[in-house]
């Protein structure tokens, strides 16, 4: 089973956690500003990254709480977690 | 016909107080039993107020990821960095409003979760390894000692694990869920 470190818990076994998208994605300040085409761009538009993401993980049967991870599209290896509010860390690949 | 016969829930908090709580499974079990009646709340604070809240409710509200802290009949159960489970084992019928009469004016969320979860028991030298037979956590005493809790889950059941001895737990489970996990339990028990 894949091992994820929740950076309130520690590590943890996988299916305690659920995936929650594209991390770092700011929701425009005034949404009624923005054209059609920008807010499509918000709503629906994600990178199909191969290689490291950056994504949304939620600790959901743990201590519930969201973080941000780096995870390797290709091999689903891990690189990171950490806080939502930090910036992503330098990773290298292995 | 159906001979089928419905028995509320709160059957079993009927007989909390006296002696053993029902348990729909015949048959005695030498390690699993249903505990009686506990009052418990989820409690949300803010990283600024948990002194103060600590010293209002007369727990410290531990702030060390999945520690739990017991003083008198009421324990706090970290469940993440602003979220705690109260369980009071000893609850009397405003036992919820005297805890929210302790935290005055402060500005927390507490939510009476009392009759929302039941709880079981489970004492066994294996305990470890019943567990381990639906859970993936490494739960041997060096890496989850005495007074430990954590929510996790067990099989597809969502639970909340606390460590109550070397060879106990108490496990708190949402009630329509007890039966499936006890019976789980009672056939890793059986299986040994």
């Amino acid at each position: 089973m894949l091992i994820i470190n929740c950076p309130y818990c520690g590590a943890r076994p996988e299916l305690e956690f659920a995936y929650g998208g594209q991390a770092h994605i700011d929701r425009p300040v005034q949404p009624a500003d923005l054209n059609d085409e920008d807010w499509t761009g918000y709503l629906y538009l994600r990178e199909n990254t191969k290689g490291i993401h950056a994504e949304r993980w939620r600790h959901l049967h743990g201590c519930a709480r969201f973080f941000n991870a780096l995870r390797d599209t290709r091999t689903d290896h891990f690189l990171a977690t950490y806080k939502v509010g930090e910036k992503a860390p330098e990773v290298t690949r292995p | 016909m159906s001979d089928l016969t419905l028995v509320s829930p709160a059957a079993s908090h009927k007989e909390a107080g006296s002696a053993a709580v029902a348990s729909p499974f015949t048959g005695h079990s030498k390690v699993i039993a249903p505990l009686g009646h506990f009052g418990r709340a989820v409690l949300r604070v803010s990283e600024d107020l948990i002194d103060a809240v600590s010293e209002r409710l007369g727990v410290t509200l531990p702030r060390e990821a999945n520690r739990s802290a017991t003083q008198d009949d009421l324990s706090a159960l970290w469940l993440g960095p602003d979220e705690w489970l109260l369980i009071s084992s000893e609850p009397h019928d405003s036992w919820a409003a005297s805890l929210q009469q302790k935290l005055g004016d402060a500005l927390v969320a507490l939510v009476d979760v009392s009759h929302r979860q039941v709880a079981l028991g489970l004492e066994s030298p294996h305990v470890e390894d019943l567990l381990a037979s639906g859970c993936a956590l490494d739960l041997r005493e060096a890496a989850f000692p005495v007074g430990a809790c954590t929510r996790t889950m067990f099989d597809k059941a969502e639970v909340v694990l606390w460590r109550t001895g070397a060879h106990s737990f108490h496990i708190e489970v949402w009630r329509s869920f007890a039966r499936y996990v006890e019976g789980l339990l009672r056939i890793a028990e059986e299986e040994g």
